[in-house]
């Protein structure tokens, strides 16, 4: 049985493979956003040494590894659920001897993995010769930043199928599509630090779960997070994901009851 | 005259569609104004740190962001290329396009339209309104007739960029994945863009020219000198871009030979 799910990461793999082409592209516009992100910071900081415990140096390594951490966890399985929603095909899927939820997961791993291989590691790399990123030393962080890229990656797809899911309510779900990209990107720290947000906004995210997707990776890898501290930020990344099993699975159930197909 | 009748047939279809899903009407509106909002947002967080951003203060850029949501409103109300690959050539719609009298980038058009956007339009008018009152702007004669001619040209700036970059579906036979990487770097158009390096200028100034759709017309307003000239060259970068645009398509409509089912 698990050897089926198996087969479902490497069939999406092979899939994205074959459309990999797309992908030259998308690390050439990844490498612009740093860039274009890079030297606004730069007009920010001016002569400053620090902005909201970044120093310069550190600033461009936050930006450039949340960028890439997004070319890893970024997938569209929001719109893949919404779409078997709407044209019904959930129906015979959900009448397969195998966790849809689950299924869907496990082609977001595929996805993942594939664009860690072809966007993510060449990115970086192109990234790390064109600005000043500085690679944390310390293999602790390099341990701690990979296991914390992986929960970026499963929170990140919770979230997705808890949007996508969410079509079963209001039918045409493209708005909280939207609204779910706009937000995840803001509030994760993708554009702004948190600490740089101002205290009462900063406060609230701490205790909303998207902080979780970029900026506590990216404070690892930046080293403002070493030794211990690791530990407590990972465990915030696994609080979160085991709180989000929570709505997936009351969702995917209340789905079952609720299901009606709009045509198809 | 026919155009116009088509326009508001589908317009009426619009509706239609809509008040199918009323609720979610709105929730499209809000999260169009929320995607704005987390940009207002990065540029208020920016002038918590810092005074200037490369010589511009905080009045001056919200009024460029102002600006930029203009023309950005009324490109996606009616121009919206969003997924074109997958609904028109994987899925064979193209060829039911390709059967009937009207243009067939004029129907795809059509078939998009998308008034919620406009909201933001509203919007950008009204953040130009208070940041240039705050600045004590003055209201030319020409302030008026320019502020549409730079809005147009905005809009012919955006539909040539989109629509080159659409007609590629047309060369690969894979959905491209370019629109949505694009959609990040449009936004950095509207900031001062003596900011970046040469390289980064050149591009948002002539290869893919975002710079004029944020930065250069809105510096006209805010009578900054220095940019006067890139500012009036905004109509041109529009003429010739929208006929890249529309060469690239016609060329790709050629190339086009049906698949899918």
């Amino acid at each position: 049985m698990l050897g089926a799910y198996f087969d479902f990461i490497r069939i999406r793999f092979l899939t994205m493979l074959a459309y990999r082409v797309n992908y030259y592209s998308g690390i050439l516009i990844y490498t612009l956003n740093i860039g274009v992100n890079y030297f606004t910071w730069r007009a920010i900081y001016g002569d400053g040494e620090s902005l909201g415990g970044f120093t310069g140096a550190q600033m461009t390594t936050y930006v450039a590894v949340s960028w890439m951490a997004r070319a890893f966890y970024f997938n569209n399985l929001d719109r893949e659920i919404s779409t078997d929603i709407r044209d019904g095909s959930i129906a015979i899927q959900f009448i397969r001897p195998y966790n849809y939820v689950l299924v869907k997961m496990m082609q977001g791993l595929g996805e993942g993995l594939f664009r860690f291989m072809m966007l993510m590691i060449p990115g970086m790399v192109i990234a790390i010769l064109l600005f000043p990123v500085q690679l944390p030393t310390e293999p602790s962080a390099w341990a701690g930043f990979l296991v914390m890229l992986f929960f970026s990656f499963l929170i990140s797809s919770q979230i997705n199928i808890i949007t996508g899911l969410s079509a079963f309510f209001v039918e045409n779900n493209e708005g909280m599509m939207r609204m779910k990209r706009v937000v995840v990107d803001l509030f994760s720290g993708l554009i702004v630090p948190i600490t740089l947000f101002p205290d009462w906004l900063s406060s609230v995210l701490k205790v909303l779960p998207f902080q979780a997707i970029t900026y506590l990776p990216g404070s690892v890898f930046t080293g403002r997070v070493q030794g211990v501290g690791i530990w407590n930020v990972l465990g915030i990344q696994v609080i979160w994901f085991l709180i989000l099993l929570i709505p997936i699975v009351w969702l995917n159930h209340a789905a079952r009851q609720r299901l009606f197909v709009q045509g198809g | 005259m026919y155009y116009l009748g088509l326009l508001i047939e589908y317009l009426k279809n619009y509706m239609k569609t809509r008040l199918t899903y009323r609720a979610d009407f709105w929730v499209e509106v809000i999260s169009d104004l929320l995607f704005q909002a987390t940009n207002f947002i990065f540029i208020l967080v920016i002038f918590m740190h810092t005074d200037s951003l490369g010589g511009w203060n905080q009045n001056e850029v919200v009024f460029v962001y102002g600006f930029f949501m203009v023309p950005f409103g009324v490109f996606s109300c009616f121009v919206n290329m969003w997924g074109f690959s997958e609904r028109y050539i994987v899925k064979g719609e193209m060829d039911r396009i390709l059967t009937r009298p009207a243009h067939n980038l004029f129907q795809i058009f059509l078939e998009n339209v998308d008034p919620p956007s406009l909201f933001g339009s509203i919007i950008g008018l009204i953040v130009m309104a208070i940041s240039g009152s705050n600045l004590g702007l003055p209201f030319e004669w020409w302030t008026l007739p320019m502020l549409i001619l730079l809005t147009l040209s905005a809009v012919a700036i955006y539909t040539g960029i989109y629509t080159t970059l659409t007609s590629l579906s047309f060369y690969s036979d894979a959905p491209t994945g370019i629109l949505p990487l694009m959609y990040n770097i449009q936004t950095y158009g509207r900031y001062p863009v003596t900011i970046y390096n040469r390289a980064i200028q050149v591009l948002l100034t002539w290869i893919i020219p975002f710079a004029f759709v944020g930065i250069y017309p809105a510096a006209l307003f805010l009578h900054r000198d220095e940019m006067r000239t890139m500012a009036l060259l905004t109509p041109l970068v529009g003429v010739v871009f929208l006929s890249i645009g529309l060469m690239a398509w016609s060329f790709g409509v050629r190339r086009y030979k049906g698949a899918g089912s």
